[in-house]
């Protein structure tokens, strides 16, 4: 004889999470009750009209705000670079070994690092939505010379038009060894890339076009005297290499 | 083991979900997240290794949630049953009121909490005790009232009492 379902086991039925000989048991007591079987399926298409409804929002982009530690620990740069750094570590995904302590270590190498940094700093402001630079390129001129000042030198962020990519604005970064500013572009379909300028390479020498890939993050850079730059993008190497090229000859024929 | 600070960022969008899904609005959405968060920042040291993070946060954001309707002197039912009761039943108010979403935002709180947690999250029902700090057998009857609240207001019925007494 098979006993009454309860309610309780009735909603476990909407959700399948009945052993396969109860479910089969409260099947056939169903079979026998269209009225209790319709109000069942009803509360089945309720669950699938929420996860329809509301899925997409894990999809969104994460506002930058929700992902920072409370604003109170803010004033000092120096943790709020520590922050940054562990939240994009975060948001590339994996990495968790490394996040802290390899950006500090005096001993890693500066070459190493400087992909690390760019592409940490694209996950983390790529995908903000209100406050992706703090100059607009509105203001391309008092962003240049802001940025300039603040590096102690000359910049001149490349026009990447032909390539599709027209610049967004900047921000103020705090490296390893000073102030680092970032530049931000996007395409019309709004894909965006960053780029990032560091100065203080210690070892002052110049490499060719390095690649790397830092989770879906992928990062072009290289080395001139003093200066790293790295380009950063979730798009493909080819795309990005293409443009990459397109920066480094404006940077070298200035 | 996971860094902390990881496991609590990779649970960030699903408490925006179910925030967007129990505020039914943007910017109180945002607002809860974000202080979830806030507080998830501030008290991970408290937080017990190997524990379950996503629990933890969504009590947070629980607790948060009832404070918030408080303070704003809304306690959970009211407002649902007021706004039930004032639905006209003109055949373009059952049109909308067949509309998922708005009927959620006409369940009382606790009852949203519950069915969310338990369709969205796909929390086991002792999760969701767990997470909300009641018994299973208040999970499992509010999960019963707000599913049968819901299926009648996707109906076009207008919901004229508390259901306070179904067991």
């Amino acid at each position: 004889m098979i006993s009454h379902p309860s309610e309780a086991e009735l909603q476990a039925w909407v959700d399948g999470r009945l052993g396969a000989v109860r479910r089969a048991e409260v099947d056939d007591y169903l079979d026998a009750r269209p009225d209790e079987a319709q109000r069942l399926h009803a509360y089945r298409q309720q669950n699938k009209e929420l996860r329809a409804r509301f899925n997409p929002v894990l999809d969104e982009p994460l506002p930058w705000s929700h992902t920072q530690p409370p604003r109170r620990v803010w004033p000092w740069r120096r943790i709020a670079a520590a922050a940054l750094l562990a939240v994009g570590a975060a948001l590339l995904g994996g990495a968790a070994g490394w996040n802290l302590r390899g950006a500090a270590e005096p001993g890693i190498a500066a070459v190493e690092a400087l992909p690390r940094q760019a592409a940490l700093a694209h996950a983390v402001y790529a995908p903000e939505v209100r406050h992706p630079v703090e100059v607009g390129a509105d203001q391309q001129q008092h962003l240049v010379a802001w940025l300039s000042k603040r590096l102690g030198t000359q910049l001149h962020p490349p026009q990447l038009g032909a390539a599709g990519y027209e610049l967004v604005g900047g921000r103020l970064l705090p490296g390893d060894g000073g102030p680092v500013a970032q530049f931000m572009y996007a395409d019309a379909s709004g894909q965006r890339l960053t780029l990032y300028v560091s100065t203080g390479q210690k070892e002052k020498r110049e490499t060719g076009f390095r690649f790397a890939q830092e989770g879906n993050v992928s990062v072009f850079y290289w080395i001139d005297g003093s200066f790293g730059y790295a380009l950063s993008a979730s798009i493909g190497r080819g795309e990005l290499g293409r443009v990459a090229q397109t920066v480094y000859d404006q940077l070298a024929g200035q | 083991m996971p860094d902390p600070r990881e496991h609590l960022l990779a649970c960030l969008p699903r408490l925006r979900r179910y925030a967007r899904a129990l505020t039914g609005e943007r910017s109180s959405a945002d607002d809860l997240v974000q202080d979830t968060m806030e507080r998830g920042w501030s008290r991970l040291s408290q937080w017990r290794a190997g524990g379950d993070m996503r629990a933890w946060l969504f009590g947070i954001m629980h607790n948060l949630h009832i404070d918030q309707l408080r303070r704003k002197h809304m306690p959970p039912a009211d407002p649902d049953e007021a706004q039930a009761l004032a639905a006209p039943s003109s055949a373009a108010a059952r049109l909308e009121l067949r509309d998922v979403q708005t009927a959620l935002a006409l369940l009382p709180a606790e009852q949203r909490e519950v069915l969310l947690l338990v369709a969205l999250e796909e929390m086991s029902y002792e999760e969701v005790a767990a997470t909300l700090g009641i018994p299973l057998g208040t999970v499992m009857s509010r999960l019963s009232r707000g599913r049968e609240r819901l299926r009648l207001l996707m109906l076009g019925h207008a919901m004229p009492a508390p259901l306070k007494v179904v067991k």
